[in-house]
């Protein structure tokens, strides 16, 4: 037997859209874990109702369009979506806001379009975005972290999801708040002022970033997606915060530190952008579609009048996806640029 | 051409040639505008005068204008149309009329009154081209209600606020607070709203026309089965 040989094809279990999907799940963990130590349960009962109500609407779309309910059920694609969105909305957010996401995220943005790998936007970023638009207070209303306020118990944050006029919660605006908001003071002088900045970003807010970086890093481990986009995302937002940061002025925006740490942006980078469906597909198309992404956040969240850009730069770009693809189309050898034979 | 039926005429007009939802004209105004029931009665009977007038002079001058310059001619009389019903609004609504804004005057550019004058009272007599525009005109505000209705529920949990701009100082009691303690739910009132709640319409009309065809379909006598012998090869004299 010590002459065994082993010959091609060397054949091994391709990852299926379920492991895929177990595998961001699995990511997600690190993340969930930091944003409930700084800001309490919050999150973790809107990722709770949320999954309920995306599994409740997924059921619904499916059995509308005659489509096998455990097929689809157990590909855990709407579980994904509903713990981003649940990861994304900010904590304590009532139960009819979650549900109304969650309901426009599987019903419009995924199934009116035919459902898993036909959706053109990321169905959470695109509940979000309807969530944002139709309802600003509540969409930023943000809980001050562990550190700078009083940080709810359990009780409170089922008390605050599903009774939520006997709720009286506390908010905080976000440090990319502050930031934007205050043209005036040194960033110096803005750290001393406001207790939601910590050592490099806000107080909090830079622990989750690591810790999304972390499930990141594991994914790539997992070879879930490629370096490409995510990478190009922080790097062209991380050019451009350097570019336009002169070192101490809060109206330039902010360190690359402060930018690359703050808010979304490693969740969106490991866990928005690289959405096999809804990005480009050649690396070199990832590679631009993650840049842009990167810039249009530095612009929408120094220039916009939003709390975060994150979801809106990627809803325009998955627009582009298809176009981006089309120009960096691979050369397949023996054949020139265009299809045409060499 | 021959003469149309009036029955036929209507049933186009409202429902399966409806120019909002099959038709897809005038999307401009019918997306903007339909925020409330108000606004959408306002601009709605904005266009049905609109076509009306533009339907009968179209088809009055329709033997004297050569076909080279028949378009500028209808345009000419649409935007002395428009200009009519503009300075009436002035004169009687003049609150909605400042909320309409914009999309008064460009009732001139909607497709739905070019496409009537130029595709139907371009070639029918008086009767039928009036009748014609009036009922596309009633179809379109009868969409334009609708979603007017749709989007001001769901945006603000009311229905006919307002109404006092169009009707006088009476109607402004006629609003219904359908949800008490209602959140205002902003995309439903904004353009992205109007998009949604118009693509679900046309796809109810999609389904109710199935239904009726299913339904049709199920009443039509069926082919007997089994072989009845038929002969083809001549006939036995």
């Amino acid at each position: 037997m010590a002459l065994m040989r082993i010959t091609s094809p060397h054949a091994h279990g391709p990852l299926r859209t379920q492991r895929v999907m177990q595998h961001v799940l699995l990511a997600t963990v690190p993340g969930i874990i930091v944003l409930t130590h700084f800001f309490g349960f919050g999150t973790i009962v809107n990722i709770l109702w949320a999954s309920c109500v995306a599994l409740a609407c997924e059921a619904l779309a499916l059995a509308l369009r005659r489509r096998p309910l455990g097929f689809y059920l157990k590909d855990c694609s709407a579980l994904v979506t509903a713990f981003l969105l649940g990861i994304a909305l900010p904590p304590y957010a009532p139960w009819w806001l979650i549900a109304i996401g969650i309901a426009s995220a599987i019903l419009f943005a995924k199934h009116l379009y035919g459902g898993m790998g036909y959706n053109p936007f990321n169905p959470a970023m695109a509940g979000y975005v309807v969530l944002l638009i139709s309802f600003p207070l509540q969409m930023t209303a943000w809980a001050p972290p562990r550190g700078a306020g009083e940080v709810p118990g359990l009780v409170e944050a089922l008390q605050a999801c599903f009774t939520p006029a006997a709720y009286d919660g506390v908010t905080m605006a976000t440090p990319l708040d502050v930031m934007r908001q205050n043209t005036s003071l040194l960033v110096e002088d803005l750290w001393v002022q406001s207790p939601q900045f910590g050592r490099w970003a806000g107080l909090g807010w830079e622990w989750v970033n690591l810790a999304f970086l972390a499930g990141g890093a594991y994914l790539l481990y997992k070879r879930v997606f490629t370096w490409h986009a995510p990478v190009a995302m922080l790097a062209s937002l991380a050019l451009l915060s350097a570019l336009f940061y002169d070192g101490g002025s809060s109206a330039s925006g902010g360190s690359p530190l402060f930018h690359l740490l703050s808010g979304a942006t490693m969740f969106g980078a490991f866990f928005i952008v690289t959405d096999p469906v809804t990005s480009a597909v050649s690396l070199r198309g990832r590679l631009v579609y993650g840049a842009m992404i990167g810039a249009l956040v530095y612009i929408i969240r120094v220039r916009g009048n939003y709390p975060d850009a994150v979801a809106f730069a990627v809803l325009i770009m998955n627009f582009a996806a298809p176009f981006i693809d089309h120009y960096t189309q691979p050369r397949t050898y023996g054949h020139e640029h265009g299809g045409k034979d060499g | 051409m021959a003469e149309v039926s009036y029955g036929e005429l209507s049933k186009n007009g409202l429902w399966k040639n409806n120019p909002a939802i099959v038709q897809l004209l005038g999307l401009c105004p019918l997306l903007a505008v339909t925020g409330t029931v108000v606004n959408a009665i306002g601009l709605g009977l904005a266009t049905i005068l609109v076509l009306v007038c533009s339907n009968t002079a179209v088809s009055i001058i329709r033997n004297i204008v050569s076909d080279a310059v028949r378009l500028p001619a209808f345009v000419m009389i649409i935007a002395a149309a428009v200009t009519c019903i503009e300075l009436l609004m002035q004169a009687y609504a003049y609150e909605l009329y400042q909320i309409l804004g914009i999309f008064l005057p460009l009732i001139t550019t909607n497709c739905v009154i070019l496409g009537r004058a130029d595709g139907f009272a371009a070639k029918n007599s008086l009767g039928p081209a009036m009748y014609d525009g009036l009922i596309m005109g009633v179809g379109f505000t009868a969409v334009l209600v609708v979603l007017g209705a749709m989007r001001e529920l769901a945006g603000t949990g009311m229905l006919f606020g307002g109404m006092d701009l169009l009707f006088g100082p009476a109607a402004a009691s006629w609003k219904v607070v359908v949800f008490a303690d209602y959140q205002p739910f902003l995309l439903a009132i904004l353009p992205p709203g109007a998009f949604i709640f118009t693509g679900l319409l046309i796809a109810l009309k999609n389904l109710i026309d199935e239904r009726i065809k299913k339904r049709q379909d199920a009443l039509k006598e069926k082919p007997v089965k089994g072989s009845k012998r038929v002969r083809v090869t001549g006939t036995i004299t």
